[in-house]
């Protein structure tokens, strides 16, 4: 079976014009790969370069070179090279991303933008708005809530819309950053038996956790970020 | 995902003696994809949207688009009754201001059920239900169907003019600043209609804005232009969270936050 994610000899900086062209480093030779029904916790220092690399991975940031390859319905992507219409269609068939911060969209209400992914898909809305209420049921997200945009939700909660919007495919790649941040303990156990099923369903996840009890629940591996780091972090 | 480009831009130019309009764009654009053209004021997108919307004829270049017999044209290879009728019924051109786009003198169904009559319907029964029901969809009450745009807010107006744009079933639909000069609210509640159909109906659209906003909402990609030149262009959220040229950093870092 065709390993569904490989990353090969990436290296990235960020060169910022408005500082007189100063370059930052993000990261340097990063080659890993993940496994189907692996989950691979991303490790290191805040701002070594962990959401970096699974914004690379989603094709959400550029990279300077080194590949990016998917398995997606059939063939191998080259994400860092592809162009946007193929990553668009990587996201919406085989790469799943539950960002660190939900970006809220006027007039769109939670269960719309849970069942978003579904239907791009080609479900029937109802039927992707019923799975999106099974998801945020499971995620303790009050009922009342389900009709309304999540502009004005507490980080918590939109935290949970957006995880519910991330696992309600069945991509077969899944880039978790930070899913449980803002929860409490009772909606954290939800989410690591959420990661749990993909797992058993073959799901390849990569993630960032700084919550350590849900990095020892979830991991299988710890792929430490700050051998591919080329700055020094300061103590 | 189709295999063939719906509209296809190459080398456009658009040269006022020395000055240049637009120099150099090329693109291409396919069914159900959005592309917005972003830059400030004097950044050539709106002489690059003429010349490719057939309103404005380029200095240089091709724009072919793929005709629904399967075949490629060149606009300007096209007669001017052959490039109108495209226009009226392929196409869909929504103007800033929306006085431009609809006949103010005449009832909202009317400037609805024009383009339909333009396109060969005949039935008036069927006509005035296929406007009522377009009015719905851009949430104009139905009692409002006689009355003229005149009477109609700002925003009511821009709704009406997506609906007579729409009815025909377009592929293509060009779009300048559509939110422009609307209440925040009021771009909130177009932005979503126009969202919602360009999702439902599988449009491709081009859209020109200096709002990045409303780049980030509406559009798949992304074109920054400055001084009559493309300096980026991509993914449109690769575009906004990982900008690589300095004037797109620019544009980028001079959002304010709510």
């Amino acid at each position: 079976m065709t390993t569904p994610l490989v990353v090969s000899e990436v290296f990235k900086s960020f060169t910022m014009h408005l500082r007189d062209g100063l370059v930052l480093p993000v990261i340097a030779n990063v080659s890993f790969s993940v496994a189907a029904g692996e989950c691979v916790v991303l490790g290191g220092p805040s701002g070594i370069g962990k959401s970096s690399i699974l914004k690379m991975l989603y094709g959400n940031y550029a990279v300077d070179s080194g590949q990016i390859l998917v398995a997606h319905r059939g063939r191998i992507v080259d994400v860092a090279h592809a162009d946007p219409r193929m990553v668009l269609e990587v996201r919406r068939d085989s790469m799943g991303y539950v960002s660190q911060f939900l970006r809220t969209v006027p007039r769109v209400a939670a269960l719309d933008v849970v069942a978003e992914p579904l239907v791009a898909r080609g479900t029937a809305p109802e039927a992707a708005r019923e799975r999106a209420g099974e998801l945020l049921a499971k995620l303790n997200l009050p009922r009342e809530l389900w009709s309304l945009p999540p502009s004005t939700f507490s980080g918590g909660e939109q935290q949970r819309v957006n995880i519910a919007r991330g696992f309600i495919t069945d991509h077969t790649i899944l880039l978790l950053d930070e899913p449980t941040a803002s929860l409490d303990a009772k909606n954290r156990s939800v989410v690591v038996e959420m990661i749990a099923e993909k797992r058993a369903a073959g799901v390849a996840m990569l993630g960032i956790f700084h919550d350590e009890e849900v990095r020892e629940a979830v991991a299988g591996r710890i792929l430490d970020v700050s051998q591919f780091s080329p700055r020094k972090i300061a103590a | 995902m189709s295999d063939e480009p719906l509209f296809k831009v190459q080398d456009v130019s658009k040269f006022y003696g020395n000055r240049i309009g637009c120099k150099n764009v090329s693109f291409d654009l396919w069914p159900g994809e959005v592309l917005a053209i972003v830059g400030e004021s004097g950044s050539g997108k709106t002489t690059l949207l003429n010349c490719i919307s057939t309103r404005l004829m380029p200095t240089a270049g091709s724009v072919q688009y793929h005709m629904r017999d399967g075949q490629y044209r060149d606009l300007y290879h096209m007669s001017e009754a052959e490039r109108r009728f495209l226009m009226r019924t392929d196409w869909g051109f929504v103007h800033q201001n929306p006085a431009d786009g609809l006949r103010m003198t005449v009832s909202a169904g009317a400037n609805v059920g024009e383009r339909l009559m333009a396109v060969g319907n005949r039935h008036y029964g069927n006509i005035r239900d296929t406007a009522a029901d377009w009015l719905s969809r851009v949430e104009i009450e139905a009692d409002r169907i006689d009355d003229q745009p005149r009477a109609f807010s700002g925003g009511m107006r821009q709704r009406l003019q997506i609906a007579r744009n729409l009815v025909t079933g377009p592929r293509l639909v060009f779009m300048d600043e559509p939110t422009g000069g609307l209440d925040v609210s009021v771009q909130a509640r177009l932005l979503d209609l126009v969202r919602g159909l360009v999702n439902d109906l599988g449009l491709s659209a081009i859209i020109v804005t200096h709002d990045l906003a409303v780049a980030r909402l509406l559009s798949h990609r992304m074109m920054v232009m400055k001084d009559g030149l493309v300096i980026e262009q991509g993914l449109t959220d690769r575009v906004l969270d990982d900008p690589r040229e300095p004037y797109t950093q620019l544009l980028v870092s001079s959002i304010l936050q709510v």
